[in-house]
């Protein structure tokens, strides 16, 4: 294979990585990693350097629209940054100190979690923002988000501590496998702070390009950023990410979340499978 | 009360500018490195199979202004990547100078603490 049909067919394979991960609310780092290990062969240290600049090119793009219509909470996400930035540089560091073969298998494991996250049933209850902690009212946590009618809803949040902490784990996990970690960033957000799932998800995208990017300097002088990789993979889930946020709307979504969940899972056991035979 | 509402708006409205700019400049650097790429090196094989890290001069900030100006195809691509990576990192001095503006200097500190840790992360890769 010329690197010119390389280039090509990895530009769909993100583009689809890309528009499955928006359309699913998943993210598309989760499944351009195993992609790029199980099926081209790549190394997966070329992969998750790859897989990280996609995580911020996605993030910051849909990050520019939730941000400007006043959905995401800045100061929740700038606080929380505080925990995932120090726990991504812990991430990328240990990675250095871990065999491709464990981290493969860490992995699949994550992998497994963001699909039993995506299909857990999920119960909203807006905290009352009397009800918040010190540390909160403190921090100025508490805040309002515009409903589907653009009624402005007033929210506390709940937990403070454990959410920073789980947040610190998410970005250990980010910095580790290079991805965004949606899914333990919705522990720590709606779990542990109970916030509105509209803000949470906002604000978590709000702050995987920051954690990202704290990452990605200890990738770029260990040499995993490789430029000709990198550019199909990005524009691929750039564009793909882009096309599927016009989709939104369609009613499809529920079989599509199936189908992407059952994708995910397969892949989840094949990273883990590749990791204890040493294949990765 | 009423004014820092105004500015935290203001704040957003900045960040999301900032960030749709920042991506699309990327990804244009991205793009055109990659056709240059592409003509240049698009018939020959790609090896990714065995991990051998980049070149010093594709990691180096110097090496890699200094290639793309002599148009390195490679090192248009890098600087692309590059300008991605600064994106968040522009956001959060935009929010340090907008906290000051609204005098919320709790925040002020906090956002300071979030950018030590990434220009750390940044130029003590090598020591690590």
């Amino acid at each position: 294979m010329t690197i010119l049909s390389f280039t090509l067919i990895l530009l769909l394979g993100s583009f689809i990585a890309g528009l499955l991960g928006s359309l699913t609310g998943l993210g598309g780092g989760v499944i351009i990693i195993p992609m790029l290990t199980l099926i081209f062969q790549i190394d997966i240290r070329y992969a998750i350097g790859a897989s990280l600049i996609s995580v911020i090119a996605t993030s910051s793009g849909a990050a520019a629209a939730y941000v400007r219509e006043g959905i995401s909470n800045i100061r929740i996400g700038m606080f929380l940054e505080i925990a995932t930035t120090v726990g991504a540089v812990l991430g990328a560091i240990l990675a250095a100190y871990t065999t491709t073969s464990y981290i493969a298998i860490v992995f699949g494991f994550i992998l497994l979690l963001s699909a039993v996250v995506s299909f857990k049933h999920k119960e909203e209850i807006i905290l009352n923002p009397a009800n918040s902690g010190k540390l909160g009212k403190w921090l100025k946590l508490n805040g309002t988000y515009p409903n589907e009618k653009g009624k402005e809803i007033p929210y506390g949040v709940a937990k403070v501590i454990s959410g920073f902490l789980m947040m610190m784990v998410a970005g250990l996990v980010s910095g580790l496998l290079g991805i965004g970690s949606g899914a333990l960033k919705v522990i720590a957000m709606d779990n542990f702070m109970r916030l509105p799932f509209k803000v949470s998800t906002t604000t978590s995208n709000f702050m995987i390009g920051v954690t990202a990017a704290a990452s990605a300097g200890v990738y770029l002088e260990r040499g995993y950023i490789d430029p000709g990789l990198s550019m199909p993979v990005v524009i691929g889930v750039l564009v793909g990410a882009f096309v599927g946020s016009k989709l939104l709307v369609s009613s499809g979504t529920k079989f599509l979340r199936i189908l992407f969940a059952a994708v995910i899972i397969f892949l989840a056991f094949q990273m883990i499978y590749n990791g204890f035979t040493g294949k990765i | 009360m009423k004014q820092d509402k105004l500015t935290d708006k203001n704040l957003e409205v900045m960040m999301g500018t900032l960030l749709r700019y920042g991506v699309l400049l990327s990804a244009f650097i991205v793009m055109i490195g990659g056709i240059l790429y592409l003509i240049k090196f698009g018939n020959q094989q790609p090896h990714y199979t065995h991990f051998s890290g980049e070149p010093a001069n594709l990691i180096n900030l110097k090496s890699i202004l200094n290639d793309a100006k002599g148009f390195h195809s490679r090192a248009i691509i890098q600087l692309g990547l590059l300008v991605l990576i600064a994106t968040p990192i522009a956001r959060i001095i935009l929010s340090v100078v907008g906290f000051i503006l609204e005098k919320d200097y709790l925040y002020v500190l906090i956002t300071l603490i979030v950018l030590t840790v990434i220009l750390f992360s940044l130029f003590s890769g090598s020591v690590a």
